[in-house]
């Protein structure tokens, strides 16, 4: 077994290990740290896809921002392990083989499917940085301008929900 | 080298669990992390295509994907705040106003 293979088997491993110890955790926190070890084993892949940008910004927005929110939330919400009634085990009942059957299909779709995108190994190789930010900027620039919008939007939206109302 | 199939079956391997996850947990927060983990799972898929064809148009919507999902983060732990003021709780079958 190669290097990269072997390297590629350990991260898979992490984080599907990672995704179902989120499932398994009762408290939220664990699920979130858990869920890190996930973020951080896809920045590790896209490392070895050779995406070194995209890995970055997994690790920075993904790994830092945002699951940093989220533990700030739990915290300050001082959640606690969740409870479970009867209505959740009928959901279990049925939603798991139900994500199994969409899993199942969709690897065997793949696998079965004689294409040659498919087939093409992953060479981790020449830096992409500079071509990805020439392309961002050219002909993507118009979307990426209006995503500034949408955070915009999003921090009035979140100060407008938090806010406590005056009354 | 590692085929592209591997990654694509590792990605939906991680929205199946995803959707477990969506499904089966009952805690607001815990399902927002489900959510947060489907979307990791397409952006997978998005960089190994991206690389198998040689084009970098996969990357450049990862990070729009990542924007969306930061601006859904913020937006969406306000919403789970309010949950958890007006009904002192987190658990989502608290959360049946609109139930007959």
């Amino acid at each position: 077994m190669s290097a990269p293979l072997l390297v590629f088997f350990v991260l898979a491993a992490l984080a599907v290990g990672g995704a179902l110890n989120l499932i398994l955790q009762k408290h939220p926190i664990h699920s979130a740290l858990s869920l890190i070890v996930v973020m951080v084993s896809l920045a590790g892949l896209y490392l070895l896809m050779g995406a070194e940008f995209v890995a970055a910004v997994q690790i920075i927005v993904y790994g830092g921002a945002i699951m940093v929110l989220f533990v700030f939330v739990i915290m300050l919400l001082n959640a606690g392990v969740e409870e479970h009634t009867n209505f959740s085990k009928l959901a279990g009942i049925a939603g798991i083989p139900l994500a199994l059957v969409v899993t199942g299909f969709i690897a065997a779709a793949i696998t079965h499917a004689n294409d040659t995108v498919l087939a093409a190994p992953q060479t981790g190789a020449v830096a992409a940085t500079k071509d990805l930010s020439t392309m961002l900027f050219r002909e993507f620039v118009y979307p990426f301008e209006l995503t500034s919008f949408l955070i915009l939007i999003a921090i009035l939206g979140a100060l407008v929900l938090a806010q406590r109302e005056h009354s | 080298m590692i085929p592209t199939s591997y990654y694509i079956i590792l990605s939906s391997i991680l929205f199946g669990l995803g959707v477990i996850a969506f499904i089966f947990k009952r805690n607001v927060i815990t399902i927002f992390m489900s959510i947060e983990l489907m979307l990791n799972a397409v952006n997978l898929a998005f960089v190994a295509f991206s690389r198998a064809l040689g084009q970098l148009d996969g990357q450049i919507f990862v990070l729009f994907v990542i924007v969306v999902a930061a601006a859904e983060a913020a937006v969406g732990l306000g919403i789970v705040i309010l949950i958890a003021r007006n009904r002192q709780s987190l658990n989502v079958e608290r959360v049946d106003l609109l139930k007959l």
